[in-house]
Parts: C-alpha cells; structure tokens; sequence
C-alpha cells in the first residue's frame, strides 16, 4: 500500500463529490458524511454518466443521466439494474483524503 | 388460424379480445375496425376526462404495443360499410375482408331529439372522445355557456364536467325530478341541491321548444317562453342501439340485434354483443353485464359451454362530490313497506324497499358506504326480519358488533360483489390476495377489480385491510418516494404548519426512513422549503439535479450546453459579438437558436464553465436558466414598436416580466410569452402563462402546454394595464409556488385544484393578490440574482481535485 495525499477534506462539500484523474480514468471522491469518504470509478456501466454529478444519499449515489443508483460500499447497482463500479481504498486523516496509488497502478498493469 | 372480423373497438369487443388471446394467443387472425379513428379506450372515463381529472392517454385500455403484440390488424377511421353474410366478407372504402367468424360491437349511438335547430353547429351529444373534446373547446372560452337537456346519468355527468370547466351550466329535465329512472324524489331533491350548490342550475318539467341561432347554437327555447342564452347544447336523452348494419345483412333484429345465451345472432357464423344487443327482451347500456357478455362470448368461440344471464344492477353516479347508489325497485306499491332514515345536517337520505319481510330496492345519498351490503340482500333475497329494527344502519349494527368502520366489508359474504363494471366479487379479491398481491395495483392487475370506473376503489382497500390485517397501510396518496408514506401534499402542509426549515428537520420530525433521503425526495423538499421559507432556509446544492447544481444543462457525452439571457428575446450587436467570440474561445462545436428566442452554445467541457461564464458576464449577459424549474424565458413578438398589427408593446411586456420573475424557482419550468395581438405570433396559447395583448388592454392566459401534452391556456382574467398584468402574474406564479407538487407543470396543478379555486385567490379578492405578489417579491429578493457570477469566481472547483496522471507518469 501506498498512501498519497489528495488534497483537503473540505475541499469536497457534504454531499458531494471531487474528481481524481487517474491513468486508469476518472475516480470520484464522495463524501458521504462529515468524516466519511468513499472512491469509486466516475463512469456508470450504463451509458457512462459522470457519477460525481449525482445525488448522493446515504452511501449510494444516484447516476445523473439514468438514476442507476450505486452503492459507494460494494460498487453494486441497487434495485432492478445489474451493474457494478470499481472501489478503491481511501483513507481520511486529519482533514486530509489520502488515497492508496497501488491499486491503481495495478489496475493500470492489468 | 380462424379469421375473426369484429367491428366496433368498444368496452365490450376490447374485453372479448383479452379474453380470446388469454384462452388461445395464436388460434385468432384478428381485424378489428372501428369508424372513430382510435382503439379501444374506457369510455366510462369520460367524464374525469371532461372535468380535467384525467386525460386521454390515461384512459386508453388498448394501445399499439397491445394491438401490435397480438397482431390485431387494426382498421380505425373506417367504418364498415356492409356485411355480405353469404359470401362471409365485410365491405369498408378499403374493398372486402373475409371471415370465418364476425363480431358485430356496433354499440349505440345517441338519440337526438328532433327539435327545431338540433343540426345547428354547437349542438353535440355525449358519447365518445370527440364530443368529450368538442365540450372542453367550448368551455375554454371565458363565459361560455352549455344547455344539458337530459338530467340522466350522462347529462349530469356532462353538466357536472362542463361546471368544473368553468362554464354557466344549465340541466333540463322533462321528469320532475334528476334521475327518476334511479332515483325517487327525496334522493332527486338532494342531488338537484348538491348540483345547485355547484353553480349548476337545475330546470326540471322543462319542454323544450327549439334551438335557436344564425349559422350556430345561440339559444334554447323553452314551450313557457324562457328563453336561455348558450353556446353549446349537449343532448344527453337516451341512446338506441346502432344496429342498421345487422338489419341490412338480414339479421334478426328487435329493439337490437337479437342473440342468444350464447351471444350468437340469427346467422351461426355472426356474434354480437354490448350496447346493440337484446336478449331475451333486454337490452343493455351499463358496462358490467357487457364484461359479462365478452366473457361468454370468448368462450363461445373457443368451444367452451357458458350462458348469458341478466342480473339485477346496481347505479352510482361519476361525479366528484355526488354520492349516490341505488338499486332494486323503489317505486311504491301495494303490500310494500319503506325504511327511511334522513339527516338533513349531513344531506344523508336512505330508504329500502320491503316485500314480505325481504328487501326489494334500495335508494341513498351522502352516505353509500352500506350499497354493496344491501345490494347483496336484495340479490340473495334474504330474510332480513330478525334485522328489520336496525337494518338501515347497515351491517355494522346487526348483532350488537362494535361500529368498526372496516366491519361493514368484513361482514360481506365471498359472493358479495365489491366491483360492478367486471362483475368482481370479494371471494376472488381475497383469493388474489392470499396469493400474494398486497396492493390496490396488485388486485387491479390480477382481477380487474377496481379498474375500469373506479368507484370501489376504497372498498378494494378495506377488503386488502380486513384480509392483511396490521400488514396493509391504507394508502391516502401515493407517497413522495421509498423514504416516507407521506404524500407531496401532506409533506408541504406539515412543513408550512410544524414550521419545518431544514431538511434534516423534515426527515426527523417527519419520520424519513432513510438517513438524508434519496434523488426522488431532495429535489423536491429542497424547492419546498425554499419556497416557504425564502429567508430562513438556504438552498442546497447537493440536493439539486446535476442541471441546477452546475447552472447549465447536461448533455450525453457529459459536457453541457450555457444559454446566456436574452430579455424577451431581444439582443443587440455587442451581445452577440461576444457570445461569437465565447463560442470561438471555447470551441463550442454547436451554436443553435432555440425554441424560446435566445442563443444555446452546445458542447462546452465543464472546466470550461466558469471561464465562458465569466466572459459572458463581462458583456453584461447572465443566466438564462435554460436548465432549471424556474422561469425559463419570456417569449415576444414586435408589438407596437414595428408591427402594424400590434396592439400594445408586447416587446417592454416582456422584458418587464422577465425582469420581475428571473432567477425564481417553481415545482416545474415556467414559460411565457406575450403577443402583441390576437394573431398570436409568440404562441402565448400554448405556454405556462401567456399573455395576449388586444385593444382593451390585456389577456392573461395560463396552464397551457406544448409538450407531452398539447393545451390551450384558459382565460385567467383580462386587464387594462400592464401593471395590473405584472402583478396578476407574480402571485399566480407564487400560488403555484406554495401549492403545486414538485414536478407538476402549471397546468397539471390546475387540473387539480381547478382554474375557480386559482381566480378566487388571484383574481376575485384583490387583498389575496397584493399578498401573494409580496411574497414573491420577497423570495425574489434572495433568488433574483445571476448564478452564473459567485460560482464564475470558485473555478478551481470545477476542475479534478488532484490529476494523478501527471504524477504517474514519472
């Protein structure tokens, strides 16, 4: 594991998201809670909807252009669509959103 | 595959043909013609389609994908012109079609009395959609006025309908009293007063004499000599089976077409059934024993014994408000004896019927809940003197039980039927719930109950209640989504009156089921609690739709479209040299005119957002909020200032109102226009509000509609001044703000609450307007603001966070 410093925790309002670039695509930063912080891929399997646009209610964010709605925990599609977005570890620290880079350097090799 | 021809795509021949590709999908090679252009929808539905409840495509029980799916080879618009029984074809304009087997579904037609002037155009009956939408076009000019002649079912439908349309509505009747055929006098009494106290006027005895008019209806005649002043006529006085094309091919024929139990008509090859049959000396006009005889008939044609026989009927009356119930035989006669309970506090009459100690008619008003019950005792001819002391009461009081309300449908016996049109009785409906559907929509779905005119709808409910027991929450309306059981209405009502002004607050005190809601839930409350409380609730990005959040709208490929304002459609050279050069800046692959009269630059990445936003500023532009529910654009013509037509300067109207309404947020989008004449050139007709400038000053139109649904705005007042039109605007636009539903376009929220119920506040009381004008200028006084500045000076929150390909890469 390798642990890199993203930027501020209030950088991302409550409720909302930020975007990563990354080399394997976009991965969206939700915060979900004051404190709470989850990483998942920004593209829905549906029709590639920017996932970081949506509402976000407890851990699942609802995609802007279909209303898929995914849970931030598992990746999964909720209800009756059958889908699923990567995760990637994330950790808060004081105040700061720091984000593990092997996973998507390995992700990048694969 | 046996060839079946059925004409006519009524109630009757649309439930054969469930029935037929249930029993046997591929045995049919089905042609169904129809002489009105359209399939099969729910005739019993229009009324609620004439009074606003509902439209057409709510009432449709067939469409395209059904005809489609079991190819139904469909022939509306063309009305059979022959049946040549010898060589088994039919003959329409399009030349001949075989059959092996012909269903005649002809129905009736309206019976028109042959008074001098009944052929005046204005003069319409009641019987199909095209008279439905002939009455609604009379009624959307202001003051129109109907003459009903026939104070029947129909005709109080249709004059109930017409009022609720806003027209002077007048009924004549020849009997003396509404309803005789159902109803005895004290019923009649208490009908005629509900009607009254609509604004509805009631003339019973009444001869007519003539209709009158040059080249279209302008009076009734009456033989005393009243004369009534009208601009429509609905003749709603009896149908007569339509069954010429029966007779020409040599059927049998009576009153009808003449059938046997088996609905086969004198020639073995040729089925009839519905409102253009008799049997055994009855002919039909209500639609349970038709449903009836569509189940027989599918059997019939796959082979299968069943019989066709009449049942005694049951009548309740579609209108809101008017409850009604009668069965039986009421007339009075030697040897029987009346049960008559009255409260004239509550309009509440009730009278049965007895003969030898059994139960033989039943007539209420007010109150019906007990019909079904007392309906059951007059069909099983029970012995009803052990309960003859309490019996009006209804079954809640007989053996000394408790009054549950729910008593009443749990001591229904299996066979008592809860739904009269498809002959549903409460043993299926808790058999279908046993087997798992827990819901009204469920039972609809698996028995038909409740699905056609509706009326047994809560006695679905109770029946889905007594069965469930703690496990059926009876449904008051549908609720706003998964986090609650309470509906928009009930949600705006609580946070008005608990004074709720947070979201958290609402998802407490209101007892939300799920941490902070969900994507159906925020949008909604977020615009509720703004609404109310402008200055106490701040507004929530976070529960906006990507649109709203980012102030531009979201196109596929997730760049977004920026329309900057174009106030009432007028720009100026510099204006557009600088979204010429925003274009070129950002290379906006699409520039396009948009329906609304601005400019929408297409295509634009989101970092790019606060850079072309800040340049558009820089030339004096600001948001022309192409994406929010909120006022959208106000659409002009030229008016005075060019036109030679112009009547006013419908050009500064506009501006005017755009400046007063810019930046507010309402349940749906809200668009305007204002044309400078009565030739319309800004299509005002077809808008949220629209205003129509004329000699006299001004008319100001709303609810109409120009997308899913296509509608005429309806006259909301005329004014002399623009001041007077600034101001009539701004407080119907902040009623529709305090009551609509999220999500409901204005003319959605008036086929609610009816156009009276908004002229009332609007219009009629002027103290209302001037307050309800001050709360939106008060609102206005936070949201009137361009959104496009602050967020063009926070662009580093429109980028990624971190862009770790850079790093990667090292």
């Amino acid at each position: 594991m390798s642990w890199i410093d993203i930027g501020a925790l209030d950088a991302i309002p409550l409720r909302g998201a930020r975007l990563v670039r990354t080399r394997v695509g976009c991965v969206a930063l939700f915060r979900t809670s004051p404190t709470d912080v989850y990483a998942v891929s920004d593209t829905c399997p549906h029709k590639g909807g920017p996932l970081s646009e949506g509402i976000v209610h407890g851990t699942s964010v609802t995609c802007p252009l279909h209303n898929w709605v995914f849970s931030l925990e598992t990746g999964q599609a909720q209800g009756a669509d059958a889908g699923n977005i990567a995760t990637y570890p994330v950790r808060v620290e004081q105040g700061r959103i720091l984000l593990d880079i092997t996973t998507l350097a390995k992700r990048d090799a694969a | 595959m046996q060839k079946i021809v059925v004409i006519g795509a009524g109630m009757a021949s649309g439930r054969v043909l469930e029935h037929l590709f249930d029993a046997a999908p591929d045995a049919f090679d089905v042609t169904l013609f129809n002489a009105e252009p359209r399939g099969n929808y729910n005739r019993l539905m229009l009324s609620p389609v004439l009074s606003g409840e509902k439209n057409y495509s709510e009432i449709i029980t067939h469409d395209d994908a059904w005809y489609a799916g079991n190819k139904v080879t469909c022939r509306f618009g063309e009305p059979v012109q022959r049946i040549d029984s010898a060589r088994k074809v039919v003959i329409s304009a399009q030349g001949e079609t075989p059959y092996d087997k012909l269903v005649i579904g002809t129905g009736s037609t309206p019976f028109i009395i042959p008074l001098p002037g009944h052929d005046l155009p204005g003069v319409i009956s009641y019987r199909d959609l095209d008279d439905t939408n002939a009455m609604i076009e009379s009624s959307a000019r202001s003051g129109a006025r109907a003459v009903v002649i026939g104070g029947g079912l129909l005709g109080l439908e249709a004059a109930a309908g017409l009022r609720m349309r806003g027209m002077e509505v007048t009924v004549l009747h020849i009997a003396g009293h509404l309803m005789e055929r159902q109803l005895d006098a004290a019923a009649g009494y208490l009908l005629r007063r509900d009607l009254e106290s609509r604004g509805i006027t009631v003339i019973t005895e009444a001869q007519t004499k003539a209709i009158e008019g040059n080249g279209k209806v302008a009076r009734v005649m009456l033989a005393d000599g009243t004369e009534l002043p009208c601009d429509l006529v609905v003749m709603a006085v009896g149908i007569r089976p339509s069954m010429q094309l029966a007779k020409d091919a040599g059927l049998a024929v009576g009153r009808a077409i003449t059938v046997d139990a088996q609905m086969q008509t004198s020639d073995p090859d040729i089925y009839a059934l519905g409102e253009c049959v008799e049997f055994a000396g009855n002919v039909f006009g209500l639609v349970a024993p038709l449903y009836e005889q569509a189940r027989v008939l599918a059997k019939t044609l796959t082979n299968q014994a069943d019989a066709f026989t009449v049942r005694e009927l049951a009548t309740k009356l579609k209108v809101t408000g008017c409850d009604l119930f009668s069965a039986g035989d009421f007339a009075e006669g030697e040897g029987r004896e009346d049960i008559v309970f009255r409260d004239p506090g509550r309009g509440v009459y009730k009278r049965l019927v007895l003969m030898d100690d059994r139960l033989i008619g039943a007539v209420m008003y007010g109150d019906t809940s007990d019909g079904n019950w007392f309906f059951g005792l007059i069909k099983d001819g029970t012995d009803v003197s052990d309960m003859r002391d309490t019996l009006i009461f209804g079954p809640a009081y007989q053996g000394g039980a408790a009054a549950d309300p729910l008593s009443a449908v749990a001591a229904l016996s299996a066979d008592a039927e809860i739904c009269g049109c498809n002959g549903v009785c409460k043993g299926r409906i808790v058999d279908a719930i046993e087997g798992g559907a827990h819901t009204v929509g469920d039972i609809r779905a698996t028995t038909k109950a409740s699905a056609s005119c509706g009326t047994c709808t809560g006695l679905v409910e109770q029946v889905l209640a007594v069965t469930l027991g703690d496990d059926f929450v009876m449904p008051t309306a549908q609720p706003v989504c998964g986090c609650t059981t309470l509906s928009h209405e009930d949600v705006r009502l609580l946070i008005k009156s608990k004074e709720l002004k947070s979201q958290p607050a609402v998802w407490q005190e209101l007892g939300w089921s799920t941490p902070n809601g969900c994507h159906v839930c925020r949008p909604a409350i977020n615009f509720y609690l703004l609404a109310d409380w402008p200055l106490e609730y701040q507004d929530d990005p976070q529960s906006r739709f990507v649109n709203e959040r980012n102030h531009a709208n979201i196109q596929k490929d997730g760049t977004y479209s920026v329309m900057p304002r174009m106030w009432g459609g007028i720009t100026t050279a510099d204006e557009l040299r600088a979204i010429a050069d925003a274009a070129d800046k950002y290379n906006v692959p699409t520039v396009k005119v948009t329906g609304g009269q601005r400019i929408d630059l297409l295509g634009v990445r989101k970092e790019d957002l606060p850079a072309i936003w800040y340049d558009l500023n820089a030339a004096g532009m600001v948001s022309g909020h192409a994406y929010s529910k909120g006022l959208r654009t106000v659409k002009t013509c030229v008016g005075t200032d060019h036109c030679r037509f112009g009547t006013q300067d419908s050009t500064g109207l506009g501006i005017k109102l755009e400046k007063l309404l810019w930046g507010s947020w309402t349940p749906h989008k809200v668009k305007l226009a204002v044309s400078g004449c009565p030739r319309n050139c800004a299509e005002a007709t077809c808008k949220d509000i629209g205003i129509v400038c004329v000699d006299s000053g001004y008319q100001v139109g709303v609810g109409g509609a120009a997308g899913m649904d296509l509608k005429e705005t309806e006259r909301l007042c005329d004014v002399q001044t623009e001041e007077e039109a600034l101001e009539i605007t701004a407080a119907f636009v902040q009623l529709y703000r305090e009551n609509a539903r999220y999500l409901d376009r204005p003319y959605k929220w008036l086929a609610k609450v009816g156009l009276p119920w908004v002229k009332e506040r609007v219009v009629d009381d002027p103290e209302n307007r001037h307050a309800l004008a001050a709360r939106f200028e008060l609102s206005q006084s936070i949201y009137r603001k361009d959104p496009w500045a602050p967020l063009a000076a926070r662009a580093e929150t429109f980028g990624p966070l971190a862009d770790l390909t850079l790093e990667a890469a090292e």
